[in-house]
C-alpha cells in the first residue's frame, strides 16, 4: 500500500469519527434538552366550558354600583343600567388588569394606565387599542344570567 | 492562638498552594482622583447583593410559595416569627437600595467611559447582572401573593407578551399558563430563590475575576497624561474604607427597616377590580409612566407594542455600547455618549417624579 492511501485512510478514519461525534453529541443534546422544554411548557388544562352562569340576585345587583362575575376562567364585569344588566369582559385589552365601574363619571375604568371604556364597551381614552368583549344578559326569574354572546 | 493559625495556614499552603491566590488577589490598586469616590458603588451593591442571599435564606425558612399558603406565611413572618419583621423589611429595603446602587454604579461606570476597551466584557456582565436584577426584584415582589403584586405580574408579563413573535411564548412559559395564578407564584418562587440567585453568582465571580485581573479603570484624562496616577493599594486601604461604607449602609437599612417596615397589603383576589392608584416599584416606574403617554395605535401598531419595542432597543443599545463608542476606546473625548447619558438620566428621573406624583 502507498503512503498517500495510508494517509487518505487515516484521515477518512479521522472524519469518520468526526461525523460520528458530533452527530452523538447532538443526539444527546437533543434528548436531554427535548424534555425539558417540554417539562417547561405548562400543560393545557381542561378548561371548564361555561356557556352561562348566574351573576346573582336581582334586587342585590341593583343595590352595587358594579360586580365582576366570575366566567370560567374570565372575570366579567356586571353593570346595572337602568332596568337592564350589562355584562361585558372585565379583562382590559391593554394589559390584562381587571377594570372597575366608576359610577360617578359613567365610564369603565381601568386602574393602571387610567383607561377608559363607554358603557357598550368601546374603548373611548387611554392606551387600551380594542373594546371590551360583550356578554349576554338573561333575566330568569330573580337571577341574572350571563352567557356568551355567540 | 496566632501561632495555631500561622501553623493552620502552613498546613493549608503545603497542600493548596495560596502563594499565587495571595498574589493575585493583592496586586490591585485603585486610582486616586476627584471622581474616585464613584469606585465605591460596586463594593456597595455587592454588600446588598450578600445581605439579600442571608435574609432570603432566613425567610426561606418560613415562606411557602403557594397561592393558598404564601400570603399567610407573611402574615406569620410578620407576626409571630421573632424579629420577622425585622428580616423581612430588611429583604425588602435591601432590594430597593440594591437597585439604587447599581443604578449609580451603572451611570457612573457610563459616563467615565470605563467600559471601554479593555474592559467590555466587564461592562456586559455588569449589565446583564443589572437586568436580572431588575428581574429578582420582579420575581420577588410576586411573592407575598396580594393585590398590587398581583396586578403588577399581569402587567408586566402581559407586557413581555406584546413583543412581536415570541412575546406569547415567553409570557406562557412566565406564567405557567395562560393566566396569572397559583402556576405563576410557583414559577416566580423557582426564578426568585434559585434560578437567579445561581446566574448571578456565576456572573457576579466573573465581574470581579476581570476587575481584579484587568485592575481599576481610570479617567481617559489622566490616563493621557503622561504624571504618574496617584494611587492607593486596594488591600488593606481601600477595603477599609470600603467596610466603613457598608457599616453605614447597614445602619441605614437599619433605620429603614425599623421606621418604614414592609407592607403586606390586601391578598390577592384573582376577580377582584384593579385597585385605584397602583403602581409598580419605582424603579419600574418610568417605563410604566411612559407607556401611559402612547395612545392606543401609532399607524398600524398597537400603542404598546412600540413602547415596548423602543425600549428594547434602548436596551439593546445600552448593552452594547463599548462595541459603537469606538472613540472612547481609541482614547478620544466622546461628547455624544455624555449626552446621551445625561438624556437618559434626565428621563428617567423626569418620568419616574411623574408617575410618582400622579
Amino acid at each position: 500500500m502507498e503512503i498517500s492511501d495510508l494517509q487518505n485512510k487515516k484521515t477518512n478514519r479521522r472524519s469518520f469519527l468526526k461525523i460520528l461525534g458530533i452527530t452523538g453529541i447532538t443526539a444527546f443534546s437533543v434528548s436531554v434538552l427535548y424534555p425539558v422544554f417540554s417539562f417547561l411548557r405548562p400543560p393545557r388544562q381542561r378548561e371548564v366550558e361555561v356557556s352561562s352562569v348566574s351573576a346573582g340576585k336581582i334586587e342585590d345587583l341593583k343595590k352595587e354600583n358594579y360586580k365582576i362575575v366570575r366566567f370560567g376562567n374570565e372575570p366579567v364585569i356586571v353593570i346595572p343600567a337602568d332596568d337592564k344588566f350589562i355584562a361585558l369582559s372585565a379583562r382590559c385589552t391593554h394589559l390584562d388588569c381587571t377594570v372597575q365601574y366608576l359610577k360617578d363619571k359613567n365610564v369603565i375604568w381601568c386602574a393602571c394606565h387610567n383607561g377608559k371604556y363607554d358603557l357598550t364597551g368601546r374603548n373611548i381614552s387611554g392606551p387600551p387599542p380594542r373594546p371590551l368583549t360583550k356578554y349576554k344578559t338573561i333575566i330568569k326569574g330573580d337571577e341574572l344570567l350571563i352567557a356568551k354572546n355567540t | 492562638m496566632k501561632n495555631i493559625l500561622l501553623k493552620l495556614y502552613g498546613w493549608l499552603d503545603e497542600r493548596v498552594q495560596f502563594e499565587d491566590l495571595v498574589k493575585f488577589l493583592s496586586k490591585k490598586y485603585v486610582p486616586v482622583h476627584r471622581h474616585s469616590v464613584w469606585y465605591y458603588f460596586g463594593g456597595v451593591s455587592v454588600f446588598l447583593f450578600i445581605i439579600q442571599v442571608f435574609t432570603g435564606i432566613l425567610l426561606l425558612f418560613y415562606y411557602k410559595g403557594s397561592a393558598d399558603l404564601a400570603y399567610e406565611s407573611i402574615q406569620f413572618i410578620m407576626s409571630q416569627v421573632q424579629f420577622g419583621w425585622l428580616i423581612r423589611s430588611i429583604h425588602a429595603w435591601s432590594a430597593n437600595l440594591f437597585i439604587f446602587s447599581l443604578f449609580i454604579h451603572m451611570f457612573s461606570v457610563y459616563f467615565e467611559k470605563a467600559y471601554r476597551k479593555p474592559r467590555e466584557m466587564t461592562w456586559l456582565s455588569g449589565v446583564i447582572m443589572f437586568f436580572l436584577a431588575l428581574f429578582f426584584g420582579f420575581s420577588g415582589y410576586l411573592l407575598p401573593w396580594n393585590q398590587l403584586a398581583f396586578f403588577a405580574t399581569k402587567v408586566g408579563t402581559d407586557i413581555a407578551g406584546a413583543i412581536p413573535l415570541v412575546g406569547e411564548p415567553i409570557k406562557i412559559f412566565l406564567r405557567g399558563g395562560s393566566d396569572v395564578n397559583g402556576a405563576t407564584l410557583s414559577r416566580f418562587f423557582g426564578f426568585h430563590v434559585a434560578l437567579l440567585p445561581g446566574i448571578f453568582t456565576i456572573l457576579l465571580g466573573i465581574h470581579l475575576i476581570l476587575v481584579q485581573r484587568q485592575g481599576m479603570s481610570e479617567p481617559l484624562e489622566t490616563e493621557k497624561s503622561k504624571k504618574p496616577l496617584k494611587k492607593m493599594p486596594f488591600f488593606p486601604n481601600f477595603f477599609l474604607r470600603d467596610l466603613l461604607l457598608w457599616l453605614l449602609v447597614l445602619n441605614l437599612l437599619a433605620v429603614l427597616a425599623v421606621f418604614f417596615p414592609a407592607e403586606l397589603g390586601l391578598k390577592a383576589d384573582l376577580f377582584g377590580s384593579a385597585p385605584a392608584g397602583i403602581k409598580p416599584e419605582w424603579y419600574f416606574l418610568f417605563m410604566f409612566q411612559t407607556l401611559k403617554y402612547f395612545p392606543s395605535h401609532i399607524f398600524f401598531f398597537e400603542g404598546e407594542v412600540v413602547g415596548i419595542l423602543l425600549f428594547g432597543i434602548a436596551g439593546l443599545l445600552w448593552l452594547l455600547v463599548p462595541f459603537w463608542d469606538r472613540k472612547s476606546s481609541r482614547g478620544e473625548r466622546n461628547l455624544k455618549i455624555n449626552y446621551m447619558g445625561l438624556f437618559a438620566v434626565i428621563f428617567i428621573i423626569l418620568l419616574t417624579s411623574l408617575g410618582w406624583l400622579s
